[in-house]
């Protein structure tokens, strides 16, 4: 299992912060973003294809080729605005 | 070199950092910047903001663009204090503080940090418009810009 996290206003667009997925077989941060629209449809598709979506698997930035693991901290969030 | 990063609902105090920094043995230079919140924003008038993060990762960000400034100037001590939780206008948002022992290292170092963390630790904004309606704030392409020159 891994658990999923979203920020700010992608987690208000989902109404969601964070949910736990079962990996039954090893993905990709491209192949989950893939499962998750295919599994949510449009409002995700929204916000996990944006083009500047960010993606950190154990708080760590990646892009979409990086593998996830089980246990893994997976966080899809917009564009940073701190300072 | 030493580094303090911390995320806080509370305020904090200038001073206080700053005299600790000074207090970094061989310091001859502490530069420091303050982040304020605007009372205007993209032309609206702004009542209060909302700043959230993400606890751990953000953190560590910070800490990984204090030791790419220390690989890069000779600084002694960095102080890195981000405040997140309700704000109004007025209220201090970010403190980057830097000691080293000459002033180019301690300017430059400073800018590099809060360069670099406006554009890659996970802090969001959401403004709370004096008509009552919130938006999220956008990045601005110049925030990316200014990594350019590093």
């Amino acid at each position: 299992m891994i658990t999923i996290l979203f920020f700010a206003k992608y987690r208000e667009q989902l109404g969601l912060g964070k949910m736990n997925f079962t990996l039954d077989t090893a993905l990709s941060v491209g192949d989950l973003k893939k499962r998750l629209v295919s599994d949510g449809g449009e409002k995700w598709a929204e916000v996990l294809l944006a083009d500047n979506t960010l993606c950190a698997v154990n708080q760590t930035i990646a892009n979409d080729s990086v593998e996830i693991n089980d246990g893994d901290e997976v966080a899809f969030y917009p564009p940073v605005t701190g300072g | 070199m030493h580094s303090r990063v911390i995320v806080q609902t509370d305020d904090f105090d200038v001073a206080e950092e700053c005299r600790a920094l000074a207090n970094s043995g061989r310091c001859g230079a502490v530069t420091q910047f303050v982040g304020v919140m605007r009372d205007r924003n993209e032309g609206d008038d702004i009542a209060a903001m909302e700043l959230e993060h993400y606890p751990g990762m953000t953190e560590r960000s910070i800490e990984a663009i204090i030791e790419r400034a220390g690989e890069r100037w000779p600084i002694l001590a960095a102080t890195v204090i981000h405040r997140v939780g309700s704000l109004l206008p007025g209220a201090q948002i970010v403190f980057v503080g830097v000691a080293a022992m000459h002033r180019q290292a301690a300017f430059s170092a400073c800018e590099f940090i809060m360069d670099y963390l406006k554009s890659e630790a996970p802090f969001w904004k959401k403004e709370c418009k004096a008509d009552g309606t919130e938006r999220w704030v956008d990045a601005r392409d110049s925030d990316a810009q200014a990594l350019n020159k590093w």
